[in-house]
């Protein structure tokens, strides 16, 4: 059964122009959301994409940007308690990733 | 480059004692490696009992983050100079899954410092980065040790990683690798080539359960100051709380920690503090139901707990978020900022009616 997340979040953004087609994104992605089509890449379902960030660190091009972080509500909540950065910490014993 | 190229096997060094798997096994002949690379373990592909009782302690969140072994280099089976290096994390735990899947080979595995935690983790933090590659093939002389220029990444370790980077600094070429160590064989095999298949990051119902254990106890531990504070309540309240309200709580737990992760595909909805909710409240019905608390002597006890109960599970399953392996950072903050208001109000207003209860009736 298919795991799915809520829809229309995700921030993903991939730029037609820069992109030149070395297929990396898709390698790296672990939920296919990218195809490659016609030597370029394609976003094919965005709704898929958790933001971890692999393909636009990996894009030789810099053509995707996104705001990654962990989609980890207790570092969330450590974050708004602490006034910091919401940051995948699991030190304090969390269940957290 | 060593003119011996496999000296490593010359010397009788495989993993012979049962207990050993992870002991230093290491090549000491001086004809070796001419640097100082000379020392390289070399690992069992096997799992003794002892590791076994580890990887069960750290999944019931005890010595969690300290669970690692010595980042370097490490031998699988009699390695040389043309062998795939397979880079991996310090935590020992998926050192352990990586090698048990390694029998029959002949790998490097270069072992980076990402303070006892996995691969996907690590490169979301960072620790699993181009910096700590970079870092850890100097140190170990990797350049020296093999004579090719590719390293093998495991592919969730990519969001810390930029393989382009890596190469312009090293001269290494990056190749990512499966996402599950069981897929490195026919990774190898097949010329390091990754089926679709490979690549997509799963979340089975036996993924889900063996993580529940470490919420569930880090919840039994938030738990232990609730049970204190009713405790000390109990010494003045006209009803005290006792087994019946103890056994609803921690079937709430259980339904939060446990049940939902566990049918997480299977609830309807998508945001995991509802699906908690739901469950929850399914839960509490239940109970008071069984207990027959939906009579006018107990109303607001019962509608005390709908309140208090089903806000209890939401919260600890919109926790399991950071266990899951599809949840986004904008996702979670868009669930939490609709479902956190709403817990606490439930909560709050469910404990008022609960206090009331037992000090009035």
């Amino acid at each position: 059964m298919k795991h799915r997340y809520l829809r229309n979040v995700a921030t993903l953004v991939l730029s037609d122009e820069r992109c030149i087609g070395c297929g990396r994104c898709a390698e790296v992605c672990p939920h296919g959301v990218f195809s490659m089509i016609e030597k370029k890449a394609r976003i094919e379902v965005k709704d898929r994409c958790m933001e971890c960030g692999a393909c636009a660190k990996n894009c030789p091009a810099n053509a995707i940007t996104v705001d990654s972080g962990v989609g980890c509500a207790s570092a969330v909540i450590m974050g708004w308690l602490t006034g910091s950065e919401p940051s995948c910490d699991c030190s304090s014993g969390d269940g957290c990733c | 480059m060593s003119e011996d190229k496999s000296c490593c096997s010359t010397n009788d060094i495989s993993c012979t004692d049962s207990s050993c798997c992870l002991v230093d096994n290491c090549c000491t002949d001086d004809s070796c490696y001419s640097d100082n690379s000379c020392c390289v373990p070399v690992v069992s592909t096997n799992l003794c009992l002892k590791d076994i009782l580890g990887s069960w302690k750290v999944r019931l969140g005890i010595g969690r983050m300290n669970y690692k072994i010595n980042p370097g280099l490490y031998a699988i089976g009699k390695p040389d100079h043309s062998s795939p290096v397979l880079v991996s994390a310090n935590y020992k735990l998926t050192f352990d899954s990586l090698r048990k899947e390694l029998s029959g080979l002949d790998c490097w595995i270069l072992i980076l410092d990402t303070k006892g935690v996995n691969v996907w983790c690590a490169a979301g933090k960072g620790t699993f980065g181009t910096d700590e590659i970079v870092n850890r093939i100097s140190k170990t002389g990797l350049s020296e040790i093999v004579s090719h220029r590719k390293l093998i990444l495991p592919q969730l370790g990519a969001p810390g990683v930029s393989a382009h980077e890596v190469t312009k600094q090293t001269g290494f070429s990056v190749v990512y690798g499966p996402v599950r160590a069981n897929d490195i064989k026919t990774f190898i095999e097949s010329g390091f080539k990754a089926t679709k298949e490979m690549r997509t990051v799963k979340f089975t119902i036996l993924d889900r359960l063996v993580l529940t254990p470490v919420e569930l106890v880090s919840a039994a531990k938030s738990s232990l100051m609730i049970f204190g504070i009713i405790f000390l309540l109990n010494l003045f309240v006209a009803r005290p709380f006792g087994l019946k309200d103890f056994i609803a709580y921690t079937g709430a737990v259980v339904t939060g920690t446990v049940i939902t992760p566990m049918l997480l595909p299977l609830i309807p909805g998508r945001a995991f503090a509802w699906k908690g909710w739901l469950l929850g409240l399914l839960w509490t019905l239940g109970f008071i139901w069984c207990s027959g608390w939906f009579t006018s002597g107990s109303l607001l006890l019962a509608i005390g707990y709908l309140f208090v109960l089903p806000a209890v599970s939401a919260y600890l399953a919109m926790n399991f978020t950071g266990s899951s392996t599809y949840t986004s950072f904008s996702g979670v903050i868009k669930e939490m900022k609709i479902a956190v208001p709403l817990m606490v109000i439930s909560t709050v207003v469910g404990v008022v009616l609960l206090l009331v209860n037992s000090f009035l009736v």
